[in-house]
């Protein structure tokens, strides 16, 4: 039991490495997204993400799931991972949300099961159906965002939505030290693994649990003031500068069009 | 409860952007003259850690386990304004980077978790705390119920937007657009496990983490001086008076509250007509149901619906009902307080 609530931390701790490793490398693959401008990519994808959260329509979230397929494809991205990391998930967890209202939406019974009374409503099944393919169309869009873009890179193109410079200053440093002190939590959490030989009862897991956050919380502020002391011998003074050497190219103005088009065609198309 | 993509319809996403966007735009102000100092690794280290901490699979008495948020233990080490920063910053990364919770629902986290839950977390464990010893265990127990009351609050937040959307988007055949479920599925079903598993998570890791600081860094958990002290206490008793005063903007309501209908609301046509419009255009019944019809009686309250009869005017009898709760809650806790330290003085000596 111990053992298995240690193991499942440390498996949730690589598994976010893992991602973040997969995010970092699929970025650099020579694709259609990876070689846009990351400004372009942002606000297209993320129009089209609003324009699936406005859809009305099955067939409109089908078209815009089918686009985040092509454009998956067209970016040297692997479909069974994003199979199995993404849309079954999320499948997964909105099916599971979603089925109860086959039943408990009010409207015309399309269905009465063989036993009991419980009746499949045609609202409800629609309904269902609405979730999840917003859910699906949404989450591929988003993340193929998050795939193709180096966060750096994404972070930067966060001031195009007038983000203030701080805030992206403060998302940059959590970013950076969100991958350290995960490496520094798994660390802790395998060394103690590798030194348990007997069982913990649940009261001594909670503690172990609770001194691990105790012992990662102290590091944490001792390595602020160590990054403060850090940045001010490299002559911060409170200032924020972000270098961005963006530039719209020809093949970024035709991009923008098409995601233009996709996104006032979903919208209308939606209603 | 990190909201997906695709519950919430855009609408409901805009308005919970322009919600949380004044609370980011005052807590950066705030913090800005810092940020030029340790603040800005230093809220960023925090925030990587309460992203770290949500990793953490926690043992529940019961076998089960449970992930807490950090709002607890954040609100307290840094502060309610701070803390909502700190806390953004986490469910950004976590939305943007892992496509934990979606881009488009991110105020509406933020503002259930990040901004409700850091403000509620400080409020409960200033209140709890109030006057306590560095040493005492109401501080434990103040943390606890800071990380369990803040997680509860952004539950039934998010049940609430959960709740209204098949109200106010659905099509003409009443399929509901977004998330399904009426507030009477929602909140139930939503703070079932809050009460209890993340709940109990987030209380644990509260008290947990603040002994492990009390012990180690105690500076870090402010535990306050005796002026302090009296300066919270006199910043409570401001805000407190300001909440009274607004409190006639309740008049402003118009209809009842769902499931707080009199018996003779069934036999009246309009109040017929917004009970079944609040309920997902379910009819109600003919008469009261007999159990209310009963038992709605049985006791007659002094101040019935915030009107104190010996007052002409509503909004001065609103106010005056507000004051007269406020008065009670206090002298009960006045009360519970004298014999709580009686019982200890008595154990001591």
């Amino acid at each position: 039991m111990s053992a298995g609530v240690l193991s499942k931390t440390v498996r949730g701790f690589t598994n976010a490495l893992a991602q973040t490793l997969v995010s970092e490398n699929s970025a650099h693959v020579h694709g259609l997204l990876q070689t846009l401008d990351p400004r372009v990519k942002l606000l297209g994808l993320l129009a089209l993400v609003v324009a699936a959260a406005l859809s009305r329509r099955l067939s409109v979230m089908a078209a815009l799931f089918g686009l985040g397929v092509v454009l998956a494809v067209a970016s040297r991205l692997s479909l069974w991972s994003l199979a199995k990391r993404v849309w079954l998930v999320a499948f997964g967890f909105t099916a599971m949300i979603a089925a109860p209202a086959l039943f408990l939406t009010p409207g015309q019974t399309l269905y009465t099961l063989p036993f009991g009374s419980a009746a499949i409503t045609e609202q409800g099944a629609r309904s269902a159906l609405l979730l999840i393919a917003r859910v699906e169309a949404a989450v591929t869009l988003s993340t193929l965002l998050v795939l193709t873009t180096p966060w750096m890179h994404l972070l930067k193109a966060l001031r195009t939505l007038l983000v203030p410079v701080e805030v992206i200053a403060l998302l940059a440093m959590t970013h950076r030290y969100v991958v350290l002190l995960t490496e520094t939590a798994n660390a802790m959490f395998e060394s103690r693994q590798s030194r348990m030989v007997g069982r913990l009862n649940g009261h001594e897991q909670r503690r172990l649990m609770v001194n691990t956050g105790g012992v990662l919380m102290s590091k944490t502020l001792e390595l602020g003031n160590e990054v403060f002391l850090a940045m001010q011998s490299r002559g911060f003074r409170g200032e924020v500068r972000l270098l961005t050497d963006f530039r719209l190219r020809a093949r970024d103005y035709l991009v923008i069009s098409g995601f233009a088009a996709a996104v006032v065609t979903a919208v209308v198309m939606g209603r | 409860m990190h909201i997906p993509d695709g519950y919430l319809s855009p609408s409901t996403c805009a308005v919970m952007y322009a919600a949380s966007a004044p609370c980011w735009w005052a807590a950066l102000r705030r913090t800005r003259k810092k940020l030029f100092g340790r603040t800005l690794p230093l809220l960023s280290l925090f925030a990587a850690f309460s992203f770290v901490t949500m990793m953490f699979n926690l043992p529940l008495p019961g076998g089960t386990t449970g992930h807490a948020v950090g709002v607890g233990i954040a609100a307290i080490v840094l502060g309610p304004w701070a803390s909502l920063l700190a806390i953004s910053l986490a469910l950004t990364i976590q939305a943007l980077f892992f496509g934990d919770g979606g881009i488009t629902t991110l105020g509406a986290n933020c503002f259930n978790m990040a901004i409700a839950g850091s403000f509620a977390a400080w409020g409960i464990y200033q209140l709890v705390s109030l006057g306590a010893k560095a040493e005492s265990r109401r501080r434990v127990v103040a943390a606890a119920l800071a990380g369990y009351g803040a997680i509860n609050l952004s539950a039934l937040l998010a049940a609430i937007e959960f709740g209204i959307q098949p109200m106010l988007f659905h099509d003409a055949t009443g399929t509901p657009l977004y998330a399904p479920y009426p507030l009477s599925v929602a909140i139930p079903a939503m703070m079932a496990g809050h009460l209890t598993i993340a709940g109990a998570a987030e209380a644990i890791m509260s008290a947990g983490l603040f002994s492990y600081l009390r012990r180690n860094e105690p500076a870090l958990v402010g535990i306050a001086s005796p002026v302090a002290a009296r300066k919270t206490a006199r910043s409570l008793c401001g805000a407190l008076a300001l909440v009274l005063l607004l409190t006639p903007l309740g008049i402003v309501a118009s209809g009842a509250a769902w499931g707080e209908w009199a018996p003779r609301d069934f036999s009246d046509a309009a109040a017929r007509a917004q009970i079944a419009a609040a309920s997902g255009n379910s009819a109600a019944p003919l008469a009261a149901p007999s159990g209310l019809a009963r038992l709605a009686n049985l006791w007659t309250a002094p101040l019935p619906n915030y009107a104190p009869h010996f007052v002409k005017s509503g909004p001065f009898g609103y106010l005056l009902s507000a004051m007269f709760g406020v008065g009670l809650i206090l002298a009960v806790a006045w009360v519970a307080l004298h014999f709580t330290q009686s019982a200890k003085q008595r154990s001591e000596q």
